[in-house]
């Protein structure tokens, strides 16, 4: 994995090409900001979600963990190997003149404590992305939401000859409320990406109502 | 492994904070937007600190943009921000309370923007 700091390099990233919004900046009317985790296993398609939908190049963060998950900043560390690194990419997608949309394709090991409280603080919730060839993956990725009170909907990012079982087996396999939106989706189209949100953010909508 | 590059990227936030572990506030979430206040002269300020500085002239960015643009850890780029803020280099752009809209009014929000995304 490339250093955080490797780079000496002053000169700004080039605008995401095709920014429907514009440049690299956030518009100069826009006010509020939120976010939403993209979260799952390894390569379960979480990057590629948030490039189909993000209106600029996805950028990469990197943050230094202990082992124990605490990050790397409080300068006691001679640096050893209990130190690991543990990337996040994160797209942005503007909304209305006065609100932009954040999301972060969050990394699943539930080691990294503080960098999952860091995400999920003010987060409006998540959507898991899972794979039907192997549901169990996600186990740990769920458990890790729900301990962090994030409400969320699953999405099965469909691969090719991935099999496709009846939601009733996917919602037994993951254990799921009948309350918790499942739904389809190509991490590599952009209105089924949209829709997979969609579904997240009625539900945060519903979950909210309920609530007051 | 510990090649001479990797040792680097391990040593340095410490230097690039100046020795400090937090923020001085408290106020950066990972999308905080922040953007330049004004012209205040570079001069005294470290060149991470320049490079967050001439960024962020240029409009307005989230926290977590700012640290993958200048590929700094966010930790270190809170420190930075932070100390910026505190020496009116750096402003946040956040909503006055009068329009600040209620949760639902901003999912409801949230919403209407996906779906015109269809
Ligand atoms: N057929 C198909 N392939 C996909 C889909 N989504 C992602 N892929 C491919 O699956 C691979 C992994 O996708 P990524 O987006 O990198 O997955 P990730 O979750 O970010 O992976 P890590 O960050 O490594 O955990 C890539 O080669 C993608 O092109 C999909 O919906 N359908
Ligand atoms: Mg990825």
């Amino acid at each position: 994995m490339d250093s955080v700091l490797s780079s000496e390099s002053s000169a700004p990233a080039a605008p995401g090409a095709g920014a429907a919004a514009g440049g690299m900046y956030v518009r100069d009317t826009v006010r509020r900001s939120v976010k939403l985790l993209i979260v799952g296993h390894f390569a379960v398609g979480k990057t590629t979600f948030v490039s189909t939908l993000s209106e600029i190049r996805p950028l990469r963060t990197e943050e230094r963990m202990t082992q124990a998950g605490a990050p790397i900043d409080d300068l006691t560390g001679v640096p050893d190997k209990t130190h690991t690194t543990v990337a996040m990419d994160f797209g942005r997608l503007t909304l209305s003149d006065r609100l932009v949309l954040y999301l972060f394709g969050t990394p699943g090991q539930g080691r990294f404590k503080r960098l999952w409280e860091d995400l999920s603080l003010g987060a409006l919730g998540a959507l898991v992305l899972v794979d039907t060839r192997r549901l169990e993956k996600s186990f740990e990725i769920m458990d890790l939401v729900e301990r962090h009170g994030l409400p969320y909907a699953v999405a099965v990012n469909a691969f090719d000859g991935a099999p496709v079982f009846p939601d009733e087996e996917v919602r037994e396999a993951l254990d799921l409320h009948p309350a918790t939106p499942l739904v389809t989706c190509d991490a590599r189209d952009r209105a089924s990406s949209a829709r997979a949100l969609i579904a997240l953010v009625d539900h945060l909508i519903a979950t909210e109502r309920e609530q007051s | 492994m510990m090649t001479p590059r990797n040792r680097r990227a391990l040593v340095r936030p410490h230097v690039v904070t100046g020795g400090r572990a937090r923020p001085s506030r408290n106020i950066f979430d990972l999308v905080t937007l922040v953007t330049a206040a004004g012209d205040l002269p570079l001069t005294g300020l470290s060149p991470e600190k320049r490079r967050i500085v001439t960024l962020c002239r240029g409009g307005a960015l989230s926290v977590a943009e700012v640290a993958g643009h200048l590929q700094l850890p966010v930790s270190v780029t809170k420190v930075l921000l932070s100390d910026l803020v505190d020496s009116g280099h750096i402003t946040t752009r956040a909503a006055g309370p009068e329009s600040r809209p209620e949760e639902l009014e901003l999912l409801q929000e949230v919403l209407d923007g996906l779906r015109a995304l269809l």
